[in-house]
């Protein structure tokens, strides 16, 4: 119960940080709006559902990234790993809050994002919706724990698109096929071994 | 055994194998000469999984002990494994010119998957350039290690499933079965290039603690 | 309370110390000195549990008994300093959080400006917030890295009567006036 607890204080405080700063979220809107309205000039005319289909997912691995290269900026700027660390809660609770925040950071930015590829290009069906939702799981979950990597880098905002767009092929295979099984195996796959192992990521102890 | 020991051995397997390849099995009857490329090409890829499963698992030793050694031992597995993988997508590419006229077919998965894993295994060498030797970078090494090895049969699993949607026809380049010959043949291959590969593990980890005892011995006389 | 025997630290080719003994019995006060850049910081680390050493063998308590301040306050600085230590009560799972942290506001001038943000802050408060946060617990261990930095006078005389009360400490400042006369023991780094 103390780790639900923890789970809860930490994700509140990075919901905070967010509304505070007002940063992370309304680009990751702009961008995906802006990235959709390049894709209709990109799209030849007459190109099919699956192609547009294709865009979508594109758009929405790219501004979940524009989103993760933000999640831990506030923990680096301030050092806060090292206080975060030292609290006697588990560390993968610092991990799950954070996917969590992702998480809805994601979902509201897809809000505006599949009515608008919806209105812009074709109709989208349930199937899809429950496809991206189930993808979000995985990108949050395998992109907070590698965000936490680049951000301990020099190369930080150019680190974390090369270790994670390897990451989220298999997602966009899942997502435009609409294999919703394979997008549930890819999450339970890696939601565990992300948990499981982020605690060496953020402590050398 | 001592690392010339094994090097010779190598050596004469690898031999072997090049004339086994080249003198002893029988052109095959679609493809021809050029096909024999394939026990060149398998062996590496295969070879290249166990440098990533090897690097995996030492990762995974790593994070138990805590022992450098163990870290860099996982870095030079991967490392070799990069470097096998770099030439499974170079041989894959030349036998896909000779067998189909191109360079490169979204077709061939094994191809694809090299392609995915080559990405995301020099990522792993942007990430510890990027962060400072010791504890740290070490402990992600790991972690991002481990990924690898995970991200293997998901990336194979989600390569086979695009194929429905990206490209219907399947190439299939393994005839139907093996004569006793070829896979005579295909396993002095195989075990020539594990053995390069076991040589140049032991060449660069020997490398790499002669580099550390070199820097220890520097500070004792500093 | 601690004890380090050989302690070594490298990163890479970079040393940054080797052969560091430390023994600290309760209530022991040690001074680490040194020039910017020499290992103080490092130590602080490695004794605080953050950092690990790349050789020699090390005993500390338990994380959640160390108070340890770093170079930065270490606290969120969109967060106000209510926010910041309600936070870290409710991780460190304080029974009386409420009071405590009034206790500790009040103590270091901050009360009235419990609801304001970190960010407006003087680097002089954010450092008193920093030690809030540190007390918060009540740590039998106090780690602390340039304390003086950025203080004001008052600051520094706040910090001046905890540093005299019953703990475990080890302070790190390259100028060490303000506490030589409390160190019970010494390290110096060159």
């Amino acid at each position: 119960m103390t780790y639900l607890s923890d789970v809860v204080a930490l994700t509140r405080k990075d919901l905070l940080l967010e509304l505070r700063a007002k940063e992370t979220l309304p680009s990751m809107l702009l961008f995906v709006l802006a990235a959709l309205t390049i894709f209709h000039f990109a799209l030849p005319r007459g190109a099919g559902h699956t192609a547009a289909l294709g865009l979508l997912w594109s758009a929405l691995i790219f501004t979940a990234l524009l989103g993760l290269t933000r999640a831990f900026v506030a923990e680096r700027e301030q050092g806060m790993f090292d206080a975060l660390v030292l609290a006697p809660c588990d560390r993968s609770a610092i991990w799950l809050a954070k996917s969590l925040a992702v998480l809805a950071f994601l979902a509201a930015a897809e809000v505006v994002a599949l009515p608008a590829f919806a209105a812009f290009f074709s109709g989208i069906g349930g199937r899809t919706v429950v496809a991206v939702a189930l993808a979000d799981l995985g990108i949050a979950a395998v992109g907070t724990l590698f965000g936490a990597m680049a951000v301990a880098g020099r190369a930080r905002e150019l680190l974390l698109p090369l270790l994670f767009l390897p990451m989220a092929i298999p997602i966009v295979v899942g997502g435009v096929g609409g294999y919703l099984w394979f997008l549930v195996l890819y999450d339970a796959i890696f939601v565990v071994l992300a948990w499981a192992t982020f605690e060496y990521v953020v402590a050398e102890v | 055994m001592k690392t010339h020991a094994l090097a010779v051995a190598t050596a004469a397997l690898v031999g072997l194998a090049v004339a086994l390849v080249f003198f002893y099995v029988p052109s095959d009857a679609d493809q021809g000469f050029s096909q024999r490329i394939f026990y060149f090409h398998v062996p590496i890829a295969l070879t290249s999984y166990v440098c990533f499963g090897w690097g995996a698992w030492k990762a995974l030793r790593y994070l138990r002990s805590r022992d450098a050694r163990a870290d860099t031992e996982s870095y030079v597995a991967i490392h070799q494994g990069v470097m096998f993988g770099a030439l499974t997508l170079i041989t894959g590419s030349i036998w896909a010119k000779a067998s189909w006229g191109v360079w490169w077919s979204w077709g061939e998965n094994q191809l694809v998957l090299f392609l995915v894993l080559f990405l995301f295994y020099c990522a792993y060498f942007m990430l510890r350039f990027s962060v400072d030797a010791g504890a740290s970078r070490a402990n992600m090494s790991a972690v991002y290690a481990l990924f690898g090895v995970v991200l293997i049969p998901v990336s194979f699993l989600a390569i086979r499933l695009s194929q429905n949607f990206i490209h219907p026809v399947v190439f299939n380049s393994h005839g139907p079965q093996m004569t006793g010959a070829q896979f005579l043949t295909f396993c002095v291959s195989f075990a020539a290039v594990l053995a390069v590969f076991a040589t140049l593990y032991r060449v660069e980890l020997a490398g790499k603690r002669i580099d550390a005892h070199l820097r220890e011995l520097r500070e004792l006389l500093a | 309370m601690i004890a380090a025997r050989a302690l070594a630290m490298r990163y890479g080719d970079r040393r940054v110390f080797r052969g560091v003994d430390v023994e600290l019995a309760d209530g022991a006060f040690l001074l680490v000195t040194g020039p910017n850049g020499s290992g103080k910081t490092t130590l602080l680390r490695v004794l605080a549990g953050l950092a690990a050493p790349t050789s020699g063998e090390l005993r500390r308590p338990e994380r959640h008994t160390i108070g340890y301040l770093g170079h930065d306050p270490l606290v969120y600085r969109e967060l106000t300093p209510l926010e910041n230590l309600t936070l870290f009560g409710r991780l460190y799972r304080l029974p009386e959080r409420g009071e405590r942290i009034g206790m500790l506001l009040e103590r270091f001038g901050l009360w009235d400006v419990r609801h304001e943000r970190v960010s407006t802050f003087s680097r002089g408060m954010q450092q008193r917030l920093g030690l809030c946060r540190v007390l918060l617990h009540d740590p039998q261990l106090l780690l602390l890295d340039e304390p003086y930095n950025a203080l004001d006078a008052q600051g520094a005389a706040l910090l001046d009567d905890l540093l005299g009360e019953e703990r475990t400490h080890v302070v790190a400042t390259h100028e060490p006036q303000r506490v030589e006369a409390r160190a019970t023991q010494r390290l110096a780094f060159a």
